[in-house]
Order: C-alpha cells, then sequence, then structure tokens
C-alpha cells in the first residue's frame, strides 16, 4: 500500500500545527515521564518491505506470557504455512503456527533472547514452495463472546507492543463487567521503533477493519486511537480514513513522552483516569490493544492470516540498511542482519526490542518473537556505565517515575537486601520502566536493582501487591 | 560461520540515560559560584582567598585521608568535598586565621559527612556544620568582621589571617558591624544597593547578593538546582518579614532588606538546595523551604543571634527524614486526588 501522498501544504500546516506552541494544549498526556531522545528519523519514513524467505525457523514456545505453548508436531512432519504447531497449554496460552511451508527439524532447547534457553521447534522451509497460503475472509459478526475469544486464542494474537501478553485473555471479559471503550495504542514512544508508525501509514484500512471487529464483539461503542505527535502523517491518515465515522472513532494526539504507551499512561492522559493499582483497564470498560494487535486481527477475520509474521525496525548505527521489515515470526536474528546489510564485526551490542524496555542478545541465532518491536545494532555500548556515584538524593527518579513510586528509596532498602520492606513502598507497583534509571545523574542501576528484588521476593512467595 | 563475528555484549535495559552526571552537577555549582567567590576575594582582599583556600584545602585532605585507600581517587572525583569546602569558606569572616578555615573543612567533612558514611548519607548540610563547629569554638573569631579592603590594600594581609594555631589572633585591620549586627543592635539599616552588589561588610560569599543570583540563574537553566527550595524560602521570608514590619515599622527590617542581608542567599541558593540534605519528595521540599524561611525569620528577630539562616537550615535538615516519611508521594492508581 502506498503511503500518504507528500502533498506539501499539508504537509506545512502539520508541522506548523505540531511545532506551534498553543498546539501543546491540545496534546494529552500524563504526569511525570521523560523524554529519551527520539531517533526516529532514519526510519519513520521507510515504507515496511518484506524480507525473503530464509531457509530455516525457530519458533520457541514460550514467546508469550503466561504458559508455554504444547507442540503437536514430530521432527520430520511436514507444515504448511500458517498451521498450527503448537497448542495453547493453558488459558493464559495461545497457539503458534509454522512461519512456512516445510519439515520439522527439530523439537529442542535453543537459545533465547535474554540468554536463556527454551524449547523450541526448528522448522526447514522447503525451498519450492511458493509459500502462498490460501485466503477466505472467516465470519466475524456472528460470533458468541466465547467462540471470539476461541478464535483470537486460536490465531494466536498477542500484545505486539512488546510484553507479548495473550490478546483473547484480555477479550474474555468476567460477568458483570462490560467494555466501552476500545483504546488502540499507537504511542510507540521508544526511541528508535518505528514499526507501529509504519502500520498506522500504510495499512489503515486493515487497522480500522480491526478496530470495527474488535467493536462489534466486544459491544464496545467507540474507539480512540492514541498515536504520539511526532507521527503526523499517522496522525492524518487516520483521520482521513476514519471519515464521517468521527463520531465513534477518534485519533487523539499524545505528547511526545516516555512511557506514553504504557497501558495505564495511556489510559490517564486520554481519560484523566487512573486504573486501580493491581486492577485491569476493563475495571474502568476499557481495552487497550496495540496497533499491531489490531492489525492482526484484521488479517485473520479477512485473510484467515494467523499471527507468522510481525513488523519489526531494524535501526542503529550498526545496520547499514535500516528498514521497517515485515519478518516471519521464527527468522533467525542473522538473517535479518545479513539482509539489512548488518554483519559488520564491529557491532557490539544487539537489541531485542527498543532501549529502554528491550532485551540485548549475545547471540545471533536467536529468533525474532511475536513482541519483536525491533532490532537495533549498535557499535558502541549504549550506556558507558563508567561510574557509579552515591544516591545524592536529588530527587530526579521521583521526578520520573510516572507511577509516583520512590525510586531512591528502593534503590536504598534494594542495596541494603530489605525485600520485605520494599513491599511498605510498592514494589509490587513498579512496571520497570526504566524511567527511573534514565534520569538517575548517579548512575544508579535503580530498576535493575528493583527487578533483583521482585524476583528475590517471588521466590520467598511473599508478594502481597 | 561469519568472518568477524560481532562480540555481543550485554546490558539490561534501559539502555539509555541523560546526559548529567553527579560530578558534573557538583562541577556546575562550583562553576556557579565563582562570580561571588571572585567578587568576595575583590572585596575583601587577598586575605579571603587565603581563607577560602585554607577550608578547601581542609576538607579535601580529610575527605583524601580517611577514605579507604582503593576509593580514594573516587571519592574525589565526584567534587563534593572540593564543594563543601568552597562552602564553608564562603560563610567565613574574611580575616579569620587561616587555621581556623583549615580545621572548620576538616571538620565540615569528617563529622558532617564521614562519620555519617559518606556522601548521600549525612543528615545535615557538611559545610554549615563546620561553621557551626567554628562559630562554638571561636565565638569571637567568628564575629569579627573586617571592614571590606581600602584601595591599595588588595594585597594587605591581615596579621590575624596568618596568626598561629592556637594562638589568639591579633586583629589590626579596620573592624566593622555587619548590616544584620547594625539592624539588631543599633537598629540601623543599611542601604540596600550596598546590599545587593556585596558592597558591605559580612562574610566573604555573603556580601553580593546580585551575583549569587546569577549563578542561580545558571544553575536553574542547567536544571541542577530544585527550584522549590529558594522559591519557598524567598517567599515565606518576605511574606514574613512583610507582616512583621506593618505591624510595627519601626522596629522591623523590610523584605527586601531581609532577603539580602546576611547569608540568606548564600544559604537559600546554595546550602539549603544541597540536595543529600533536603527531602526527596516534592511535597517535602515545600516543607523544608517554608520552614527554613519562618525559622529564619524568627531566629534574626526574636533570637540572641543576629543572623539565623545557619541553624534555621540545620533545624530543618534534621526534620528532612521524618518531612520524607510523611511526605511519600501517593502511589498511581491508589485513591487520593490526582496530581
Ligand atoms: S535520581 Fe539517583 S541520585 Fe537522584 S535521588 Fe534518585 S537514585 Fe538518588
Ligand atoms: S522502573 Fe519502576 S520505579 Fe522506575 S520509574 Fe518505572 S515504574 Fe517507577
Amino acid at each position: 500500500m502506498a503511503a500518504h501522498p507528500a502533498n506539501p501544504t499539508w504537509r506545512a500546516r502539520m508541522k506548523w500545527l505540531m511545532n506551534n506552541p498553543l498546539s501543546k494544549l491540545l496534546e494529552y498526556s500524563f504526569a511525570h515521564g521523560v523524554h529519551p531522545q527520539e531517533h526516529k528519523a532514519g526510519t519513520m519514513a521507510l515504507s515496511m518491505q518484506r524480507m525473503p524467505f530464509s531457509s530455516r525457523y525457530l519458533v520457541p514456545v514460550n514467546q508469550h506470557l503466561g504458559a508455554p505453548s504444547k507442540p503437536v508436531v514430530k521432527v520430520g512432519d511436514p507444515v504448511l504455512r500458517g498451521q498450527v504447531i503448537a497448542e495453547p497449554g493453558a488459558f493464559i496460552s495461545t497457539c503458534l503456527h509454522s512461519p512456512v511451508t516445510g519439515r520439522v527439524h527439530a523439537i529442542d532447547n535453543r537459545r533465547y533472547p535474554g540468554g536463556m534457553f527454551s524449547l523450541s521447534i526448528t522448522i526447514e522451509s522447503d525451498p519450492y514452495d511458493t509459500q502462498r497460503i490460501p485466503e477466505h475472509p472467516r465470519d466475524w459478526r456472528h460470533l458468541t463472546a466465547d467462540q471470539f475469544v476461541a478464535e483470537i486464542q486460536q490465531a494466536g494474537i498477542v500484545g505486539l507492543g512488546g510484553a507479548a501478553f495473550p490478546s483473547h485473555v484480555k477479550y474474555s471479559i468476567p460477568e458483570g463487567q462490560h467494555i466501552d471503550h476500545l483504546l488502540v495504542n499507537g504511542a510507540e514512544c521508544e526511541p528508535y521503533l518505528t514499526s507501529d508508525h509504519r502500520l498506522m501509514v500504510e495499512r489503515p484500512d486493515a487497522l480500522l477493519k480491526g478496530i470495527e471487529i474488535l467493536l462489534h464483539n466486544l459491544g464496545a461503542k467507540s474507539a480512540t486511537i492514541g498515536v504520539e505527535t511526532n507521527k503526523p502523517d499517522a496522525i492524518a491518515t487516520l483521520r482521513e480514513h476514519i471519515g464521517s465515522d468521527s463520531q465513534r472513532i477518534r485519533v487523539v494526539p499524545l505528547r511526545v513522552k516516555y512511557p506514553q504507551g504504557a497501558e495505564k499512561m495511556l489510559i490517564k492522559s486520554i481519560f484523566k483516569q487512573e486504573v486501580p493499582a493491581g486492577g485491569l483497564p476493563r475495571d474502568l470498560g476499557i481495552i487497550v490493544n496495540n496497533v499491531g494487535s489490531v492489525v492482526a486481527i484484521a488479517d485473520w477475520f479477512e485473510r484467515s492470516m494467523p499471527l507468522i509474521e510481525r513488523v519489526v525496525t531494524v535501526a542503529g548505527d550498526g545496520v547499514a540498511k535500516p528498514a521497517n521489515l515485515i519478518v516471519p515470526v521464527g527468522t533467525p536474528l542473522r538473517e535479518v542482519l545479513r539482509f539489512c546489510e548488518g554483519m559488520q564485526s564491529d557491532i557490539s551490542q544487539i537489541v531485542m526490542g527498543g532501549p529502554m524496555m528491550g532485551t540485548s542478545v549475545v547471540s545471533l541465532d536467536v529468533p525474532v518473537l511475536k513482541g519483536t518491536s525491533g532490532i537495533l545494532a549498535f557499535r558502541k555500548l549504549q550506556r558507558t556505565d563508567s561510574r557509579e556515584y552515591p544516591c545524592i538524593r536529588c530527587g530526579r527518579c521521583l521526578e520520573a517515575c510516572p507511577y509516583f513510586l520512590n525510586p531512591s528509596r528502593l534503590a536504598r532498602l534494594a542495596k541494603a537486601r530489605l525485600f520485605a520492606e520494599m513491599q511498605s513502598y510498592s514494589v509490587g507497583d513498579c512496571v520497570e520502566c526504566g524511567s527511573c534509571t534514565y534520569s538517575c545523574p548517579s548512575g544508579i542501576p535503580i530498576v535493575q536493582l528493583i527487578r533483583l528484588a521482585k524476583s528475590q521476593l517471588r521466590q520467598s512467595g511473599d508478594t502481597r501487591e | 560461520m561469519n568472518r568477524g563475528e560481532p562480540k555481543l555484549r550485554l546490558q539490561a535495559s534501559p539502555l539509555l540515560r541523560q546526559q548529567l552526571t553527579t560530578r558534573q552537577a557538583m562541577l556546575d555549582v562550583l562553576l556557579a559560584l565563582m562570580p561571588a567567590t571572585l567578587a568576595g576575594i575583590w572585596f575583601f582582599g587577598i586575605s579571603a582567598l587565603l581563607v577560602l583556600s585554607a577550608s578547601i584545602l581542609g576538607a579535601v585532605v580529610t575527605e583524601w585521608l580517611f577514605s579507604p585507600a582503593g576509593y580514594r581517587g573516587s571519592r574525589l572525583n565526584d567534587y563534593s568535598a572540593l564543594l563543601t569546602g568552597l562552602l564553608l569558606g564562603l560563610t567565613l569572616p574574611p580575616a579569620l586565621p587561616m587555621w581556623m578555615a583549615f580545621l572548620g573543612g576538616a571538620v565540615s567533612i569528617g563529622l558532617g559527612k564521614l562519620i555519617w558514611g559518606g556522601l548521600g548519607q549525612n543528615l545535615f548540610n557538611p559545610a554549615l556544620v563546620g561553621r557551626a563547629f567554628l562559630l562554638a569554638t571561636f565565638p569571637i573569631a567568628m564575629t569579627t568582621w573586617s571592614a571590606q579592603s581600602a584601595p591599595g590594600e588588595f594585597f594587605r594581609i591581615g596579621s590575624s589571617t596568618l596568626a598561629m594555631p592556637f594562638m589568639q589572633p591579633g586583629y589590626d585591620g579596620v573592624t566593622a558591624a555587619t548590616p544584620l549586627g547594625l539592624m539588631k543592635f543599633e537598629r540601623v539599616s543599611t542601604d540596600l544597593w550596598l546590599l545587593a552588589s556585596g558592597n558591605s561588610t559580612g562574610c566573604i560569599g555573603e556580601t553580593s547578593g546580585l551575583l549569587l543570583i546569577l549563578g542561580a540563574v545558571y544553575l536553574l537553566i542547567r536544571r541542577d538546582l530544585d527550584w522549590r527550595i529558594p522559591t519557598g524560602i524567598l517567599v515565606s521570608v518576605a511574606l514574613f518579614s512583610a507582616l512583621l514590619l506593618l505591624s510595627d515599622p519601626e522596629r522591623y527590617p523590610g523584605p527586601l532588606f531581609s532577603i539580602f542581608s546576611g547569608g540568606l542567599l548564600l544559604g537559600a541558593l546554595y546550602m539549603a538546595t544541597d540536595p543529600v540534605t533536603s527531602p526527596l519528595t516534592p511535597t517535602g521540599t515545600w516543607i523544608f523551604a517554608v520552614g527554613i524561611g519562618l525559622l529564619i525569620v524568627l531566629i534574626r528577630v526574636f533570637g540572641g543571634f543576629p543572623e539565623g539562616v545557619m541553624y534555621a537550615i540545620l533545624l530543618m535538615n534534621s526534620a528532612t527524614p521524618l518531612i520524607d516519611r510523611y511526605t511519600q508521594p501517593r502511589v498511581f492508581g491508589k485513591g487520593g486526588s490526582s496530581r
């Protein structure tokens, strides 16, 4: 699909509007947070591009939150592109599909982003196959609530913003609750990432179709798409495509700020409401979905295309050809980097996801997962951990924390290994967004300490959150 | 396998960090204090320079001596000892014997910081601890104010400056009363312009209000300074003294005199704002600042001393842990008003 026509007057008008200080008043936002350099200019104008199929794919069974999926194929089995190869291991779990037509090569433990190992299904692709799958629309107008949930689980759809939480779990609404609003998350607040941006610009029809399907099946009345104002073309394109439907679906400009795309921050920004601590957005009658997930829903119902590929931003000074790539889930990192000419030996760091919350990887053999929104290759370490100074109680971390915690205190307690005491400072409410570490002049690894404390607390089973 | 497979390094996210470091923040404050320091030297002559050097030396040497061998370089590297020494020096009378200034610097770091566990752990502002110690130990020397150096006397070093350790200094220069002393004991007001430009009697760094403000503006632009603290102090001092002025214009000085006299600006802009000894939470910071403002006026007007900035800050320093405890931020999504 072509990008939005580059109409100069339209461009100029948007630019004026976005640079005009008055327009800041029209932006929606939350309190606290940080503003790292955006680094999006290199890829935000690059159209999505498909990479050629590689010879081997690796599909780990626990690439979503919740229980791992259970493989339903054996080594040697032939598989078709889009065929189910693993079934949900529990309710909070989802289906996995083969990204290519080929043969199951192995089912064993393989390296996984983050340095750990996970049971993975390796699939060798059939070089002579066209890799086309029959497309047929599915009925979405006459589904019961349970059937809809089952369909989404069947499609293997998870949150594509990074957390990879199975989407169908969000859609199973308990008795007595009902959903009024659908909130579509197009904030994309992580630096470097532009994959959601491109989806909104290039596939607005699919996005609106997905919204339509969700509104119908959730019984919600209206939908809001939140987009940070550094994507004026996305805002304009969506508004244009929504046209006369703007009563029901609106696009809201969000201030460029991290973590604008965190579910609860998004709700605070747009609806001025706080999701109760420990609660879920649906307690307020809201469901939040990432742009990518909504498009995946449209693909499933319109073309029976399960979640077997996603858009990934490949950027950083370590790749010669940055791109927004449509990558089959399971593609080894090595292949993606080779395609983007990022195989220089002077790369010293590779991050999957964004630089604020992503995972840095040690091996090029790890696969792209459903939750991988970006692959960033850097020549220089992004953070020079020079020297850690003592906490000077400057309060910058407090003013950065979007959840209004006291990160300085938490870090101090964690260093003293007073993990239990940290609970009276609400350590359980920390979403590990990293704003505190980002803002600390003393270079204290605050969020890293908090993670440590949380895992210790989890082990001792002492979590009253 | 690929030729030249990259060697990848692992780091836990977030991988980005803002630019400012603690070291840079300290350097910024040092830089911001330079204009007022130079003015102090200009007004009080080379003796002031010697006093400043002695107190800085005292602080730095103590930090070095009492840091574990492996940490020496890194402790000095954060510039906090240097800053403490300079701040202390700026609160000393220009004719103070050098050995006292050196001792003050050593006490600032030793009792003010190191025994608490080093940078970030101390309850009281180290420079003020040093000053309180000197004031208690050498009350006369600490309240003998030399007049500004006369033209042509810039290089004259007062005999008191070079007094031998543990000997009572003999004063040869012209001594004079500070504007606050004049106000309190003789009810004589000093011209505001003299106060603001620094052309008056007092501690080395206390006199030049305008230059202190200049430095603070630089820090505010660099976002190194918590604007709430000076704002809270200045506004509460101004309001409180205005109230007193209204009640009895004969007895009490007006707000502008209160703000530009004594160590108020130095204290409000550079001492009370020491992040270590002020509250962490934004609400707590306001309480802290207003508390200091009120205490300053109370001590100046009703206390036995003409000046109250030091005690006001030290008192509120001691209340900081308590303030912090009761002003924890309201966690997102946990009821209460949303702000
Ligand atoms: S930002 Fe760092 S130095 Fe400042 S209070 Fe927080 S932990 Fe301490
Ligand atoms: S990581 Fe946790 S403590 Fe730090 S800013 Fe984010 S929510 Fe607050």
